[in-house]
């Protein structure tokens, strides 16, 4: 088993390696063997169409977690002509699980924040796995304040397990960070635009995430509890995440439908991380739309229609 | 008889199921969770469920919390017929239909959150209190609902809003429905902070997850019962996350009072005079009898 490809990806890393070896061959060997490759990547692509039809909410799960999914700063890399990383949050640390700075789109001058998760066991480490102490959401907040001060539109990139469930995280004061930044951008004077793109886990994901737009990749997930913590509560075994991840209705499609997100990005065939740069490409294209469209909005209409959208969310009678 | 047990006797009962952990003959007599005394459960009542020997804070329901905070005959409920639905069909071990249908019987309550308007001392307030005893005291889409329009009364009539928080956070059963009312609510409390409505928020044991770290610590005032256990992440996740015993006395009102995330810890036969007191201040009143 290729440990860079989910279970149910394991006959596209068969292939895939076949097309490899074919192809390495044919720099030795005299014969021609395009067409076997050729032949190949077309049975590539339709079994990748075959596994990608049908997705479980757990296998969106498990891809929005991929080990090879491209992360906040690799979106940054392609969709920023230039970016200024600033850090700290002026009063204790500076938390890596959050990046945040200042960047162009296309001669625009926007303020990026995104968790930030890393692939080598180092990094992992120093991210802390992408769950935010209190001064990584208070870092976000001071370079919210930044964009605000100077009219700068924000876009927020949520891809987090969690907030960190941490003794110094409870004793530096974790929910009243998170409850602070919802406050705050409720009200945030600049455009607003969150886009999941790879975990949305519960309040460590909201806390970057109240804006004008909620934008999710196709295999992304937005949660108010992970399904294996869900599972263990209500089914008493983490066991049953998976029917736990089909109850809590987390992917983009379903929560589209629900009315709780207002686009959904579509991927690449096989997954982002299949093809990050045309993934983030299609990305800026949905940002720079976005902010077309919320640019001409006089402030006060901004802020209205935003108050009134989170007003909505909710399913009650009387 | 007084007018606080004159309100709560058809409820009683309930209260007594649900806070009687001891192995007391039930219904007349209490055990308490702090000092072990057995109580006459009348006179616990009375004496707010707070234990006359030792001061501990048992659980009270919100209905006999509201009650007994405002005026008496002042209190009017509000949106009282605001009622949880299914939206996503949820079932895990049970359909969440059943669990609101059984929670409903035992508690009385359609949901986990009740607002009244009244009066502190003479002074119109708007007051919601968390109903523990309701799945948990969850947060939904009734309590977010249920939340804003009490913060949106309070704007419009220019009167402090109070909230007693007694929750384990989101209702995972309504799933994003539930983490979306951490925005709503805390956007309506960003309007009360704008227009210069006080809000206070007196979080009572045990207060955690969703609902702390939303309105829970927006607070223009942050107040906690004594010894209530207040968080962000419940002690057992962090338990298994950090791999080491938890220190004494973690993530109770004591400590986050010394670690500066709450402004003060009162008792609760005090809360009426003391946030009063603190609301006439901020009103620029002069001070209430």
């Amino acid at each position: 088993m290729n440990p860079n490809f989910l279970d149910f990806e394991q006959p596209i890393a068969e292939l895939e390696a076949k097309i490899e070896e074919l192809r390495n061959a044919s720099h030795d060997q005299a014969f021609n063997i395009d067409e076997e490759v050729n032949r190949l990547r077309e049975k590539l692509k339709l079994k990748t169409n075959e596994i990608f039809r049908n997705l479980s909410a757990w296998q969106v799960t498990q891809l929005s977690r991929h080990p090879a999914r491209p992360y906040t700063l690799d979106y940054i890399g392609v969709i920023c002509e230039e970016f200024h990383e600033l850090a700290g949050d002026r009063a204790y640390a500076d938390d890596a699980a959050i990046v945040g700075g200042l960047g162009r789109i296309n001669g625009r001058p926007v303020v990026i924040i995104g968790h930030q998760k890393a692939r080598d066991t180092r990094g992992k480490v120093r991210r802390n796995f992408g769950m935010p102490r209190p001064e990584g959401y208070r870092k976000a907040l001071r370079l919210m304040k930044l964009a605000e001060r100077f009219g700068i539109p924000l876009l927020t990139l949520i891809d987090t397990p969690g907030a960190y469930p941490g003794i110094g995280a409870e004793e530096r004061g974790q929910s009243e960070a998170i409850a602070r930044n919802l406050l705050e951008m409720a009200e945030l004077k600049v455009p607003v635009i969150c886009t999941v793109i790879g975990e949305g886990g519960s309040g460590g994901a909201l806390a970057i995430g109240v804006g004008d737009r909620t934008n999710m990749l196709q295999y992304s997930t937005y949660s108010v509890i992970s399904p294996e913590g869900c599972a263990s509560i209500l089914w008493k075994s983490a066991e049953r995440a998976k029917d736990a991840a089909e109850a809590l209705g987390l992917t983009a499609p379903r929560l589209l439908e629900l009315g709780l997100v207002d686009k959904v990005v579509r991927e690449p065939l096989g997954g982002a991380h299949r093809n990050p740069r045309s993934m983030a490409v299609r990305l800026k294209a949905v940002l720079l739309n976005q902010l077309d469209e919320l640019g001409a909005l006089p402030e006060k209409d901004l802020l209205e229609q935003r108050y009134q959208r989170l007003r909505r969310y909710g399913a009650y009678q009387e | 008889m007084n007018w606080l047990q004159k309100i709560m006797t058809p409820r009683a009962p309930t209260q007594a199921s649900a806070a009687g952990k001891g192995k007391v003959p039930e219904g007349v007599w209490e055990k308490c969770g702090g000092c072990g005394a057995v109580l006459y459960k009348p006179e616990l009542e009375r004496n707010l469920m707070v234990c006359p020997k030792c001061g501990h804070h048992h659980a009270i329901g919100a209905r006999a919390r509201l009650l007994s905070f405002l005026d008496e005959g002042s209190a009017q409920e509000q949106w009282a017929s605001l009622e949880p639905t299914d939206p996503l069909k949820f079932r895990d071990s049970k359909k969440y239909r059943d669990r609101i249908v059984a929670a409903q019987k035992s508690t009385g309550e359609k949901d986990a959150l009740l607002a009244m308007s009244g009066k502190l001392k003479g002074r119109p307030l708007m007051a919601v209190a968390f109903e523990f005893s309701y799945m948990g005291g969850s947060m939904g889409s009734v309590v977010g609902e249920k939340f804003t329009r009490a913060a949106e009364r309070a704007l419009a009539d220019r009167s402090a809003l109070v909230c007693f928080s007694a929750t384990g956070g989101a209702r995972m059963q309504e799933a994003l429905f539930s983490l979306m009312q951490m925005a709503k609510t805390s956007a309506a409390l960003a309007r009360l902070r704008d227009a210069g409505v006080p809000y206070i928020s007196v979080l009572t044991h045990p207060t955690t997850g969703g609902v702390s770290a939303s309105l829970g610590m927006l607070g223009d005032l942050n107040v906690a019962e004594p010894k209530a256990l207040i968080g962000f992440a419940g002690p057992r996740v962090i338990e298994q996350t950090v791999r080491e015993t938890l220190p004494e006395g973690f993530q109770r009102s004591e400590f986050l009072l010394e670690h500066g995330a709450i402004d003060l810890i009162v008792d609760r036969r005090e809360m009426r005079d003391k946030l009063a007191d603190v609301l006439g201040l901020l009103a620029k009143a002069p001070r209430a009898a």
